[in-house]
């Protein structure tokens, strides 16, 4: 665990020491300020609660996680310190987890800096507290879940621009699964896909949250996701690393 | 450090190759390549450019995986035993890569920790590399914004840190003045008694320099194992060149 923390720690350093830290996050905050308060008509709705600020995250995310995950591994391969990082004395598991533990913490690094929308909206009302935490939660394990799925994908190339358009096709299809487009094609043809479909879709998952409701089921099941991805990331890693 | 075993000739054999192969599809890079280091040896591996000097390495240090064959370090089984392997490996890999954005301070502190060391043991491993290799003057700067001939001297720093009993280096000299050139060899033949080390290199002039043995590879195969002088004789003129260039050609 040492050894994770380690790596992560590592990581997190590089992102501060590049560009890649002030440009995501200062972008990150204009984003989803201008969704939340244009699109999300979060003055105009005259209630007191995140709601548009939770509507849009997912979808923020979707475009911006993939931009942090898209280095981690596909960097790597290119400047051959893999080959450097691979032949200290850690495991592939280490590497893995450091990488995507040291991304999650720069993603709640960047969650935290939205306080500005909740003390505005406890300053304009009386809000539902408890439902806005559990809307960050579920916003944190929606961005490890799109976080381990790139970190995956970035495994798989040398090239930074095919591991982010993978993954952001990836994650769409996990975002939209549940949307009627989905299921009602899957219905018709195979049905017991349509099933597997409204059960994987990571957006669902997520409006529980936003209703202020944190289900075991749900945790259960990001827990499972970001579990598969990060192991198949280490299968690719160890597959792919020397080619 | 793990325990080491004991060869025939009583020399613990910290390096065990045996029947390494490495295909890439119908390609064969390496081809059944056997060999042992001693405590004490200096082996050069020489060849021409993708005779499977660097795959045979990266199978070495556990980067590779090798198609047959394995390969041991103190002992440990570089595929099996991992950790352990690495460990006791201080390993070079070609063009000496390092992460561009962290100072030299900040990326030997990195490695050390990764092997282990915390507080004043840490400080003193990582000035300790930098006397070494001499880095002292660019201790704050980012690896980036260094010389080829610095850059490469990171790599080895970095290698040296943890004083493994095993070095493997490929190509340590590349990129640097003659005059650096002339350090890493001093710094190599002093480690020397104390370790097993490899180096590749297609600079004969470093054989002759730091090497007790050298093994040429051409295609994958090893064409010759010898020492520098037992070389030497095997072509008429006693130019290393020349016998390089025989034995290469002949089997390409």
């Amino acid at each position: 665990m040492r050894n994770v923390f380690i790596i992560a720690g590592r990581e997190l350093a590089g992102y501060f020491a590049t560009p890649v830290a002030s440009v995501f996050i200062v972008i990150f905050l204009i984003l989803q300020g201008a969704l939340t308060f244009n699109l999300g008509g979060f003055f105009d709705r005259g209630q007191a609660d995140l709601n548009p600020f939770f509507t849009f995250i997912p979808w923020v995310f979707l475009l911006l996680v993939p931009a942090i995950t898209m280095r981690l591994w596909a960097e790597e391969r290119r400047l051959g310190t893999i080959e450097l990082l691979l032949t200290l004395p850690i495991t592939q598991t280490q590497a893995v987890l450091g990488k995507f533990i040291a991304a999650w913490a720069f993603c709640a690094i960047a969650l935290l800096l939205t306080f500005p929308f909740v003390i505005t909206v406890n300053i304009l009302g009386r809000p539902d507290n408890g439902v806005i935490a559990s809307g960050y939660v579920g916003s944190l394990l929606v961005a490890g879940a799109f976080l381990s799925v790139g970190s995956a994908l970035s495994a798989l190339t040398k090239n930074q621009v095919i591991a982010f358009v993978l993954a952001v096709a990836v994650c769409f299809v996990f975002a939209v699964a549940s949307y009627p487009v989905v299921t009602d094609f899957l219905s018709r043809n195979t049905p017991a896909l349509a099933e597997v479909a409204r059960r994987i879709a990571v957006i669902d998952r997520f409006q529980d949250f936003t209703r202020g409701v944190v289900s075991l089921r749900d945790l259960i099941f990001f827990a499972t996701f970001i579990g598969f991805w990060l192991y198949l990331n280490a299968v690719i890693v160890e597959q792919r690393k020397a080619d | 450090m793990g325990e080491c075993r004991v060869s025939a000739e009583g020399q613990p054999a910290l390096i065990e190759i045996t029947g390494l192969t490495k295909r890439f599809g119908s390609f064969t890079a390496v081809d059944d390549i056997s060999f042992n280091v001693a405590r004490g040896e200096v082996l050069g591996f020489l060849g021409p450019n993708g005779a499977g000097k660097s795959t045979t390495m990266r199978m070495l240090a556990g980067f590779m995986i090798p198609t047959a064959g394995a390969a041991r370090i103190c002992g440990h089984d570089v595929q099996g035993g991992g950790v352990a392997a690495r460990r006791v490996l201080g390993f070079l890999p070609e063009g000496a890569p390092t992460y561009p954005e962290m100072t030299v301070t900040a990326f030997l502190s990195f490695c050390a920790k990764v092997r282990g060391y915390t507080g004043a043991e840490l400080s003193r491993r990582v000035e300790h590399a930098v006397a070494l290799t001499r880095l002292g003057s660019v201790l704050l700067q980012p690896v980036e914004t260094l010389s080829k001939g610095f850059k490469r001297r990171v790599g080895l720093a970095q290698a040296l840190l943890h004083d493994p009993p095993v070095l493997v280096l490929d190509e340590p000299t590349d990129g640097l003045d003659p005059n650096q050139k002339h350090e890493v060899r001093t710094l190599i033949a002093q480690m020397a008694p104390e370790k097993a080390i490899v180096i590749s290199t297609h600079i004969l002039e470093e054989v002759d320099a730091v090497c007790s043995r050298a093994i040429i590879i051409a295609a994958g195969r090893v064409v010759a194992d010898a020492t520098p002088a037992e070389l030497q004789r095997r072509h008429p003129s006693g130019r290393l060149d020349d016998v390089f260039r025989q034995l290469t050609m002949e089997a390409a």
